[in-house]
């Protein structure tokens, strides 16, 4: 298991290598020039050293190289410095300074360090998305092992057309379908996600809430679909096995026969697709944050887009991929961890 | 001169020779049968059917061009609403009612949905094309399992959304100026739904080739002689045919949200060429006032993807000989 863990780490480098390339490759290929806002008075020769002064005039192999490095080299460095000068939790360590003011990626936009906005931002996107994905977790599991031990019953039928719909229904209908219900038509919740709201009492952490529930709801809408399908499958396949007719014949109680017998033998692929649904739901938050107006890495992402800002969104497309990756491997190595009958090497 | 003997008319009643109670069934009427015993798949089928219908022969019985811009009846709601508030502003003209520039909902949901079905059927057939011919030249060919598959792992982490958004956003431009620009986008957004869907499709297909290719059949095909080429246009490709039909279905169901994803965000067709998702955009700004005009293509997508989803279900059922005849 580990020399598994270990090859599919090696493993998982050069597959991160080629998509970054080839993320920067399409980008190279797309036309559009950052200079392109700059005022026609300006002189063509300065924007020309404008151009190079945001590194643009090298050829395409040296800019992807410098790229890795201001990555997978300098940020690191940044990172480490800020976790033992800063974070409490490693903040008694003596201060590493190892960043010595090399160029770190630049947004075009804002001139600043790509990353330093991003950690701005993903408070809000884990906020909302990693919550969504917890309560629809924590929904379908139920849901999922109720109907498949009452199969073809009334609850099944009404599951199963409601996962449907979870899956048909897109987040950018169900968005402005829950703002028309519950913001304009009831005023329960605001329709816009305020991320400048600070949580210092009863009564503002009561607003966060509020204004919480609908966003975590859309994006657990369709976590909520596809699990509560894995789960069943997943409990059918069990339930009808030869160890569950034992288990009952030596006269075990229904509910220990259920919880601990069956549940605990499907929850092992369960598991596996619940890690490989985290990037996804990444993906899917860029639109629902599109519809609320939180401020998180999705809707960064498309302004970079607008903006033309290719620094910001090369790194943040790579941080999707990296999470997929990340997560695949995860989900790989708990499946054998959780299966002893399955063996990688 | 003897008589001939005549034929018994009666045989020995033990001996008569029962023919078959009915012809025998070709597998297609078996996979039509259990087909239609699932509701939803046939509902959902119906459904595909009537939209597919309407958005095609729609424009000729609803002769209004979805641009002519009428802003003296501006702002018409949509006719049923006059059940329940009748000093709403309605005409039977319009019966869905207009936008802000006056232009004909109907006609805009008929010319949208054109656009988002003809967007996710061709998506959908070009990633199936793409899937099936990974999936086969892996499956059959030893020396190009290998690599195929590393490729299909690579591109299954990629982030798809992302991607299509920087793909969509940066060659926008250059598509448009050769190909016009509903052509271009068409062209775009049609690529690069297919060349990044096409990964489970391929999976699938390499899977059940796998398995075939060590079947008798294969073995008796290739004994006479039989070429690489025609043993997998005439034994495989038929064999494979229902995974790839229920794949189908999911590809268009995800390519019709993918490209109304894309019209939501804003980098979709242009902004006079109407599609589900763009119309949905365009109206959530005054959805307070007007919340049909989120509703109706919203519906239209989701009961669209819904039917199509129920119709996968079905065919999966129906296809998968282990549950038919059940």
């Amino acid at each position: 298991m580990l020399t598994y863990t270990i090859r599919r780490l090696v493993l998982a480098v050069p597959t991160l290598l080629f998509i970054s390339f080839a993320i920067f490759m399409l980008l190279q290929l797309a036309p559009g020039d950052p200079m392109a806002q700059v005022p026609l008075t300006v002189p063509p020769e300065v924007k020309q050293q404008m151009r190079e002064a945001l590194g643009l005039g090298e050829p395409p192999l040296v800019q992807y190289w410098k790229w890795l490095v201001q990555v997978f080299w300098i940020e690191p460095q940044v990172f480490i410095d800020w976790v033992t000068r800063e974070s409490w939790l490693l903040g008694w360590l003596p201060d590493t300074q190892l960043y010595q003011n090399e160029l770190r990626v630049i947004s075009w936009q804002t001139r600043s360090p790509v990353m330093d906005i991003v950690i701005q931002r993903l408070p809000q996107t884990m906020w909302v998305v990693g919550l969504a994905y917890v309560v629809g977790v924590l929904i379908a599991l139920p849901i999922g092992v109720y109907s498949a031990y009452r199969q073809y019953s009334v609850f099944d039928q009404a599951g199963t057309f409601v996962t449907m719909i979870g899956f048909s229904i897109p987040p950018f209908f169900t968005g402005p379908l829950l703002i028309v219900i519950f913001s304009v038509s009831l005023g329960w919740f605001p329709s816009i996600y305020d991320t400048t709201h600070v949580v210092n009492d009863w009564a503002s952490f009561k607003v966060q809430l509020q204004q919480m529930v609908m966003p975590v709801m859309v994006l657990a809408l369709q976590t909520t679909a596809q699990i509560s399908r894995y789960m069943r499958a997943s409990m059918l396949d069990n339930l009808g096995a030869d160890y569950v007719r034992t288990a009952r014949a030596k006269g075990l109680s229904e509910a220990v026969v259920v919880t601990i017998h069956v549940l605990r033998n499907s929850m092992i692929p369960v598991v596996t697709v619940i890690a490989l649904g985290v990037p996804a739901i990444f993906g899917g938050a860029i639109i629902t944050e599109n519809v609320f107006k939180v401020n998180g890495i999705g809707q960064l992402l498309i302004t970079a887009l607008f903006a033309n800002d290719l620094p910001m969104v090369m790194t943040l497309t790579f941080i999707f991929a990296f999470l997929i990756v990340m997560f695949n491997l995860i989900a790989d190595v708990l499946y054998g961890v959780l299966d002893p009958r399955i063996r990688y090497d | 001169m003897t008589e001939p003997v005549p034929a018994s008319p009666v045989a020995i009643d033990a001996l008569a020779d029962e023919g078959p109670l009915e012809p025998p069934r070709s597998q297609w009427v078996d996979v039509w049968q259990q087909f239609t015993r699932h509701k939803g798949a046939m509902m959902g089928g119906a459904f595909l059917v009537f939209i597919t219908l309407a958005v095609l022969v729609g424009p000729w019985i609803l002769t209004l061009d979805p641009q002519t811009l009428d802003i003296r009846n501006k702002d018409l709601r949509p006719i049923y609403t006059i059940i329940w508030d009748g000093s709403a502003k309605v005409s039977w003209a319009h019966p869905f009612g207009t936008d802000n520039l006056g232009r004909d909902q109907l006609a805009q949901m008929i010319a949208g949905g054109r656009a988002s079905m003809a967007v996710g059927w061709a998506a959908m057939v070009l990633s199936l094309l793409i899937g099936t011919a990974v999936g086969v030249v892996a499956g059959y060919f030893k020396r190009l399992d290998g690599i195929l598959m590393r490729l299909t792992d690579l591109f299954l982490s990629l982030p798809i959304l992302p991607l299509l958004l920087v793909a969509v956003t940066l060659f926008r431009q250059p598509l448009r100026a050769n190909f016009g620009p509903e052509g271009g986008m068409f062209i775009l957004i049609v690529t690069v739904i297919g060349l990044t869907s096409w990964m489970p499709t391929a999976r699938i297909v390499r899977g059940d080739i796998l398995a075939l290719k060590e079947r008798e059949f294969i073995l008796a095909a290739r004994s006479i002689g039989t070429t690489s080429g025609k043993i997998i246009r005439r034994h495989l490709l038929p064999n494979v045919l229902s995974p790839i039909m229920v794949s189908a279905t999911l590809g268009l169901a995800t390519a019709i949200i993918t490209e109304s994803a894309l019209s939501f965000l804003g980098v979709g067709f242009p902004s006079d060429y109407p599609t589900w998702g763009k119309m949905l955009a365009d109206a959530v700004p005054r959805m307070v006032d007007f919340p049909e005009r989120v509703m109706l293509p919203g519906i239209a997508i989701s009961l669209t993807v819904l039917s199509v989803n129920y119709l996968g279900d079905g065919l999966r059922d129906a296809l998968d000989p282990r549950i038919r005849g059940r």
